[in-house]
């Protein structure tokens, strides 16, 4: 293949995925404004009951625009509750991920060896494990509807890829000259760690932490679905895409509302995060 | 014909029971499988006291008991004895293959439980593995042979679609578009044998997995194809076909191959979630439900065959990656 037609195809593709990537962060931006301020343009509040309202469909019928649920719920509200909390657990959850996923990879990478070796075949054994299952164990055990829970245990399933992409890119830095060269001024390893591994893996961490959003928000709002996340009257995307399919019959907008606003959340968060890996990471997939 | 060939390429035999093929093969197996044990074991002992560990036990909530029935249904299921001797009592039982009796199924015992509902969740499993590679293969076949064409771009954007696609999103939504709206199938309900039952819970399971195969059947097809070996091949005056097939298919497997592991982990999750939509008799139920209940001896069970499941899927993809690629057989990583 000639390298002409091949540089073009390339930069036809970068020049998509950028346009990819804006969309992806204005949608995001947008959805979280929504949420912030959305709910300050009805009367409702996201636990009022309704009586003269019930399971009222979509439309204008006192200032109810998503429509009601059975209990007369407002479900413009309630979903854009829902919107805030999947984005604040996606966000909190990808932070615990990234908080352990970032100090394993980085201490294996930079221990090397033995330590290494051992590190990586737990993440190893973690992988082939299912391990939502045992988060779902412990999310029922240890308190349903319990936010910090929650959010540790999703927190906790996160973490391992970006273990692995960090350690494969502290061993290859550790190798570099100006870490050698941080070395022979005596800097601690912790100094250089901190100083001089963790910002150069800083356009990776961006890049993967976007993507493990999205998936915080599924397996939250997977966790909900199941009836192993919040309780009610608290509402998240996944409890309410739960109740919908449960009513779906006499009631589908109770099911499409919220899947629609969730799918395009998705959309949005991996759109951005896949134009910035391909930005920061380029050889990643 | 096998043996005049590898003799005219001076090859070793790769076939039958002594050649240094299959010994390194068996070897490998075994080695494996040894490792599956340990694993297995950890994951038991580690769920037989978190569970025991977490608040609440299984006759604490619900129905108000008298202390007195308290103490002697905690003394009949043993649970007044120490941590440890219910440890050991507990694998004991198991290694006689008895999983104990359920605490919140009156009656019951966990054995018979997962035996009834296993069958239903392995024929869920096994069609939508089989639909996603029936559609995933192809399509990424297609898509890799034609870059840039419709097909591609089509696939490009229809995974961008899947990935923000949840289960649980589009479970509900096909029963509702096919099952309420146009009534071709059931929307729930379980009946041995009736495939129109099966279908969307499969298709559901499976899309996601199909989108997963296809891509990574589309970049592994590309990249061998630029391979210096089969533009080898093709100078040899090969046609495109016979290259395809016989050359490059073969090493663009492997990765959809080694990817097999983790798609048993996605389709052991994704059923919990299916059969909740679509109210299959499954084993998935159970796991929840169990959990809440604090139904020890059931969530026991749930995690050993889950976990097992997984277990032997990914050692199973592995050995499928070491046959297909001499390398893998070497590096037990």
């Amino acid at each position: 293949m000639p390298g002409s037609i091949r540089e073009r195809v390339m930069s036809r593709g970068e020049a998509r995925s950028r346009g990819a990537m804006r969309v992806g962060a204005a949608l995001i931006a947008l959805l979280a404004l929504f949420a912030v301020a959305g709910p300050w343009f009805s009367p409702y509040s996201y636990r009022a009951l309704d009586w003269r309202h019930l399971a009222v469909p979509p439309g204008l019928i006192a200032s109810h625009w998503l429509g009601t649920d059975a209990l007369g719920r407002d479900l413009y509200v309630r979903t854009l509750y829902g919107l805030r909390l999947s984005l604040v657990i996606g966000g909190l959850a990808s932070a615990v991920s990234v908080l352990i996923g970032v100090s394993w990879g980085m201490l294996a990478g930079w221990a090397g060896g033995r330590i290494d070796a051992w590190m990586m075949r737990v993440v190893d054994v973690l992988y082939a494990l299912p391990y939502l299952f045992i988060v779902l164990i412990l999310t029922a055990m240890l308190g349903r509807g319990n936010l910090t829970v929650l959010l540790l245990a999703i927190g906790a399933v996160g973490w391992l890829t970006l273990a692995r992409v960090v350690r494969a890119q502290t061993l290859s830095l550790k190798r570099r000259e100006f870490i050698e060269a941080a070395r022979a001024t005596g800097l601690s390893p912790r100094q250089i760690l901190w100083r001089h591994v963790l910002p150069n893996l800083a356009g990776t961490l961006v890049a993967y932490s976007t993507l493990l959003v999205p998936q915080m928000i599924v397996y939250e709002s997977f966790l909900s679905f199941l009836g192993l996340g919040v309780e009610p009257p608290r509402a998240s995307l996944g409890s309410l895409i739960n109740a919908g399919a449960r009513q779906m019959l006499t009631a589908p907008w109770l099911l499409l509302v919220p899947a629609v606003v969730l799918v395009v959340l998705l959309l949005a968060f991996n759109l951005l995060g896949d134009g910035l890996r391909d930005v920061f990471d380029p050889s990643g997939r | 014909m096998l043996l005049l060939g590898s003799v005219v390429t001076g090859r070793p035999r790769r076939f039958g029971p002594r050649s240094r093929y299959t010994r390194a093969m068996l070897g490998y197996a075994l080695r494996r499988m040894a490792g599956i044990v340990p694993v297995l074991f950890i994951l038991l002992t580690v769920s037989f006291f978190v569970i025991r560990l977490a608040p609440g036990g299984p006759f604490a909530g619900g129905r108000a008991l008298s202390a007195r029935t308290h103490a002697e249904l905690e003394q009949r299921y043993g649970l007044d004895r120490p941590l440890g001797a219910q440890y050991v009592a507990y694998l004991r039982a198991l290694v006689h293959g008895d999983l104990g009796p359920s605490y919140s199924i009156r009656g019951e015992s966990v054995g018979a439980l997962i035996a009834a509902g296993l069958p239903v969740s392995a024929t869920l499993g096994a069609a939508a593995l089989g639909l996603a590679l029936l559609a995933g293969l192809p399509l990424g076949l297609g898509a890799a042979l034609r870059r840039d064409g419709l097909l591609d771009r089509g696939l490009a954007a229809f995974a961008a679609l899947t990935l923000a696609l949840p289960s649980f999103v589009t479970g509900p939504l096909l029963a509702l578009g096919f099952g309420l709206w146009l009534r071709w199938l059931p929307v729930a309900g379980w009946q041995a044998g009736a495939a129109r039952y099966l279908i969307l819970p499969a298709v559901t399971l499976a899309l996601p997995l199909a989108v997963a195969i296809a891509r990574l059947m589309r970049a592994s097809l590309l990249e061998v194809l630029n391979a210096s070996y089969i533009r080898t091949a093709r100078a040899r005056g090969l046609g495109r076909a016979r290259v395809l097939w016989r050359h490059a298919l073969r090493p663009a497997l492997v990765p959809v191959v080694s990817y097999l592991g983790p798609a048993a982990t996605y389709l052991v999750t994704g059923s919990l979630v299916v059969e909740t939509v679509f109210e299959l008799p499954g084993t998935g139920r159970y796991l929840v439900q169990g959990a809440i209940d604090r139904d020890y001896p059931l969530v026991m069970g749930m995690v050993l065959v889950y976990g097992t499941l997984t277990l032997v899927a990914n050692l199973g993809a592995d050995l499928l990656h070491a046959w297909l690629d001499p390398r893998a057989r070497h590096e037990p990583r």
